[in-house]
This record gives structure tokens, C-alpha cells and sequence, in this order.
């Protein structure tokens, strides 16, 4: 592999890393109080609207319900307005935040239900009020769970972010499609595909890991 | 005054009864245990006791205090004064043993130096001081529900309430743990109302009972008392009448110390008393260890066999009478 093949691949790795993360870290900025948001006001919860509930879960569907290649194109607009440009590497990440936000909430969601309710009555019995059991109870139990669903978001992400690349987002998925596809460099595909085979394993490693060691649980009965 | 006044409690649930005119006091200090099988609306009784749900009518006071009407915003800050033990403990698996112990004085505001000499304080109490960095997940139990009790106890509750606490438990836990509780409400005072569906935890628990059955209080007493109704209620037979009759056959209870069954007990009253015995059941005594109820049927009852048997046995009593025939 030439010299300038491997600089193509790692800047190209540099893109991708950055669309991913950047676009994960938004993802959880906006897509956990959603989840919070979702689980409190819904029937059961502990603030229940279930107006706002259903408002909110459907356009959450709506989002994902929208292939991301078609959103893409959707939000060519969007982007333009916010960053100035459809095309390059920041201005991917706006359509993959709001791709990312719904998909991590959806996650999260279901991390934050499986809190065992019993600790949200101990917290409420301790006379503790719903911002103490969203904090003490919702997030630090579900901890585990919601690295997990981040290192899920994140992987997605990295597929995402090749497909981003189709319409000049830069990054793996360009690289692949210019080279690769479009010139039957099969030397760079097998790169392309080499780099995004480590970087997701590390990606779920190092995820796994952590959730692991967060669950606070006997070192023999880690499976 | 009572430390907690329930009046005419009512809670339903979509047209189903759960609780019907619940009336009860518990004054400071006491032990109350309230027993009764799954569905009877014991979950419901304690939910609202601590704060957790509303009845429909009713009161509910905790020093004076109406639980069932107050605004939420009251409330909360009114479950400060309860310390609820559950069943499965509920422990927060994020945390630490010391910093679970910590949660209740988190809440109430305690500054941070203060919490750390009284969370070590509570762990001293329950006998887990070596295991304050540890996480719930490693303990066993017994330990657990401990820690579930420390933290109960840590904001100095006017009230200790006990959902099921030692059904989890194994039988010797069930024991320490019991004792544990036992020993809190002698050295420290405090009031316990507790659930269970176990008689034994009852008897060794509690000095007041309420037997709540499909959501009203069928009986309530002494454990002895309600042990006993229990207990005979099981095997007295079903043509059991009050008054004698015509030939009828008398049911009688008699206390002895155990070590009269190990004699031949029936046959040495018969030749005392002229009477003719079948037996028909032994149980514990609920007046203590070492004494046995013996319940048997006696044919041709006078006044002197009565004498008699008084003079053989620590106490006789007749239950009732029954038909020659049966």
C-alpha cells in the first residue's frame, strides 16, 4: 500500500471519527432528555401527560420512520441554513444528529423503563421529589444500559456516516465510493472496509467494557 | 397521642375494592404487625402509610398530619419522617453500601461531613461497618436487607414501615434480621408497623395484630389471641355448637407442659376423670414455649371431670359441643 493511499485512508479516518462523535455526542445531548422526557410523561410515569407523550413518541417515529439517505436530501436545506453548505464534513453532521437524536432516545427509553420501579419508590419514600429520582435513581441505574445503547448509536453512526459520504460528506464512505467503486481501486476498498472493521470493534469494546464495569456487579458472574 | 391515626381508610382501583373503612391507632413506641394473605390489600395499606398513594377517603395522620389530603409539594418533605423497608430491599446498584446508607440524608439537605459520622454511625448499628465501599450486588441477603435497614433508620424516622421485610430471607436470616428489628425498637424507640403473610413473624414480632382479609380488618389483638382463633379455626369441626345438648360430646382444650406427652396422657385421664377421650389435635400453645395445646373430644362431661382435668392439666376449657354421633 503506497504512501499516499495511507494518508487518504487516515484522514479520511479523521472525518469519519469526527462526523461519528461529534454527531454522537448531540446525539445524547438531545436525545436523552427526550428519553427522560418520554419515560416521565408518559401514563405510568411520574409526570404523566400523556398528550406530550404521544406528541413527542410520534415524532420521534416520524424521524426514524424517514430512510437516512432520503434524509439526507431532505435536509439539504436545513444544513445550508445552519452551517452554510451541504457538503464537507460538519455540515454531515447536522443530518446524522437528527438522524442519531430519535434512534439514541428510543434506546435510551427503553434503558430508563427498565429501572426497576422499586428504587423509584424507595427515592420517592425517602421523600425524595421527581428531579431526585430522575437523578439519583433513572440516570445512575441505567448508566450501563445507556453506554450500551450509545456504543450501539455510535457503530450505526459509523455505517451512517459512509452513506453521508455518497452525497460529499467526506470521510470512509467518500473515499470508498471515489476511489473504490468509482475507480476499481480495490486496494483502497479493502482499506476502507479494513479501518471501519477495527473501528466498530473498538468502538463495542471499549462500550462493552465499560458497562460492564459500571454494573458494579461480582466479578464471576460477568458474562 | 397516637403516633399514627388511621380513620375509615378507603382505596379503590377502578371500581375493585382494595381497602374498606380501615380505623386503626399505633401509639410511639409500639410494634404493630398487620398479617393477611396476598391480595388482602396489605401492599395497598403500606403504600399509603408511607406516603406512596392516596385513599380515596379517610385520614391518615402521622403526628397530626393528614397524609391523604396534604399537597404534594408537604408531602414529600412528610415521607422524610417514614423509613420504609422493603422486601427485595430495592438498593440502588449504582451505588455503594455507605453511599446507599447516605441517599435519605442526601435528600433531606445534611452537609457532607455530618452524613459521612452518621452513615457510619448506622452501619456500626447493623453490624456492616467493614462493608462501607462495597456495592449492594456483593452481599448477601441478609446483608442487604441490613442496609436496607440502616438507610430506613438514617434521617431519624418517627416511623419504621416493613413491607414483607425478611419473605425474601432464609430462616435464619429471617431470625437476625427480626431480632434486628426487635432491638431498634427497644434501644431507639421507634414505632414499627410492619407487613408480612408469615405468622411466625408476627409472633415473634409484633404486640398488636390486625388480620386484614379482601381489604377490611377481620380481627385484630394480641398475637396470642389471633394465633390461637386462627389456629382452632382450622380444626374445630364444623357442627360445633355453644350449649350443650342431649348426649352431646364436649370439645376441650387442654394446656400441658410437653413433658405430659411423653406420659400416657389420655389413659391416665380417663381413669381420673370417668370420662372416655378421643384426640383430636396438638398444637403449640400460643401462651409460650414448652407448653402444647391438646384439643380432645370427651364423652360424659361432668363438673367433677372438669375439676379433675383442671387439676391434671395447666388450663381446660371447654370450646364447644358436638353431637354424639359425630
Amino acid at each position: 500500500m503506497s504512501r499516499l493511499i495511507l494518508d487518504l485512508l487516515w484522514r479520511a479516518t479523521t472525518e469519519t471519527l469526527e462526523m461519528v462523535l461529534a454527531s454522537g455526542l448531540l446525539a445524547v445531548a438531545g436525545g436523552l432528555p427526550l428519553a427522560v422526557l418520554l419515560v416521565l410523561t408518559s401514563p405510568a410515569g411520574l409526570y404523566p401527560l400523556p398528550l406530550l407523550s404521544r406528541i413527542l413518541g410520534g415524532i420521534v417515529d416520524a424521524v426514524r420512520a424517514v430512510p437516512f439517505i432520503i434524509l439526507l436530501v431532505l435536509l439539504i436545506p436545513f444544513t445550508r441554513l445552519l452551517v452554510g453548505t451541504a457538503l464537507g464534513t460538519t455540515a454531515a453532521i447536522v443530518p446524522l444528529s437528527i438522524a442519531a437524536i430519535p434512534y439514541f432516545a428510543r434506546i435510551a427509553e427503553v434503558s430508563l423503563r427498565e429501572v426497576d420501579t422499586g428504587l423509584v419508590d424507595a427515592v420517592r419514600a425517602m421523600g425524595g421529589t421527581r428531579w431526585m429520582v430522575v437523578r439519583y435513581v433513572l440516570l445512575p441505574e441505567s448508566l450501563p444500559g445507556l453506554i450500551s445503547g450509545f456504543t450501539v448509536t455510535l457503530v450505526t453512526l459509523v455505517g451512517a456516516s459512509a452513506m453521508a459520504g455518497a452525497i460529499g460528506a467526506g470521510g470512509l464512505g467518500d473515499l470508498a465510493i471515489r476511489y473504490g467503486y468509482q475507480r476499481f481501486n480495490t486496494t483502497v476498498m479493502f482499506g476502507v472496509v479494513a479501518v471501519l472493521v477495527v473501528l466498530v470493534m473498538l468502538l463495542q469494546g471499549a462500550g462493552n467494557f465499560l458497562a460492564q464495569y459500571l454494573r458494579h456487579t461480582r466479578p464471576e458472574r460477568r458474562v | 397521642m397516637n403516633l399514627l391515626e388511621v380513620e375509615r381508610l378507603n382505596r379503590a382501583f377502578g371500581g375493585q375494592t382494595a381497602l374498606h373503612d380501615i380505623s386503626f391507632n399505633v401509639g410511639k413506641g409500639q410494634r404493630l404487625g398487620i398479617i393477611g394473605r396476598s391480595g388482602a390489600g396489605k401492599s395497598t395499606l403500606l403504600r399509603c402509610l408511607s406516603g406512596l398513594d392516596r385513599p380515596q377517603s379517610g385520614k391518615i395522620l402521622l403526628e397530626g398530619e393528614d397524609m391523604a389530603t396534604l399537597p404534594e409539594a408537604r408531602l414529600v418533605v412528610l415521607r422524610r419522617r417514614i423509613g420504609l423497608v422493603f422486601q427485595h430491599f430495592n438498593l440502588l446498584t449504582s451505588r455503594t453500601v455507605a453511599a446507599n446508607v447516605a441517599l435519605p440524608l442526601e435528600i433531606a439537605g445534611m452537609p457532607k461531613a455530618l452524613r459521612s459520622k452518621r452513615v457510619a454511625e448506622l452501619l456500626e448499628l447493623v453490624g456492616l461497618a467493614d462493608h462501607a465501599s462495597k456495592y449492594p450486588a456483593m452481599l448477601s441477603g441478609g446483608q442487604k436487607q441490613r442496609i436496607g435497614i440502616a438507610r430506613a433508620l438514617a434521617a431519624h424516622p418517627a416511623l419504621l414501615l416493613c413491607d414483607e421485610a425478611t419473605s425474601a430471607l432464609d430462616p435464619e436470616t429471617t431470625e437476625s434480621i427480626l431480632a434486628l428489628l426487635a432491638d431498634i425498637n427497644q434501644v431507639l424507640g421507634l414505632t414499627i408497623v410492619f407487613i408480612t403473610h408469615e405468622m411466625d413473624v408476627v409472633r415473634r414480632l409484633a404486640q398488636q395484630v390486625l388480620v386484614l382479609e379482601k381489604g377490611r380488618i377481620v380481627a385484630r389483638g394480641t398475637p396470642a389471641d389471633i394465633l390461637d382463633a386462627n389456629q382452632m379455626a382450622a380444626i374445630l369441626p364444623p357442627n360445633l355448637s355453644q350449649t350443650p345438648q342431649d348426649g352431646s360430646h364436649a370439645i376441650v382444650r387442654l394446656t400441658v407442659g410437653t413433658q405430659a406427652l411423653c406420659a400416657p396422657l389420655l389413659h391416665t385421664l380417663e381413669q381420673q376423670c370417668q370420662a372416655r377421650f378421643a384426640l383430636l389435635h396438638t398444637l403449640p400453645s400460643p401462651e409460650g414455649d414448652g407448653q402444647v395445646d391438646v384439643v380432645v373430644q370427651a364423652d360424659g362431661l361432668s363438673v367433677s371431670t372438669m375439676n379433675a382435668l383442671q387439676a391434671h392439666a395447666c388450663a381446660a376449657e371447654v370450646i364447644g359441643y358436638v353431637p354424639a354421633h359425630s
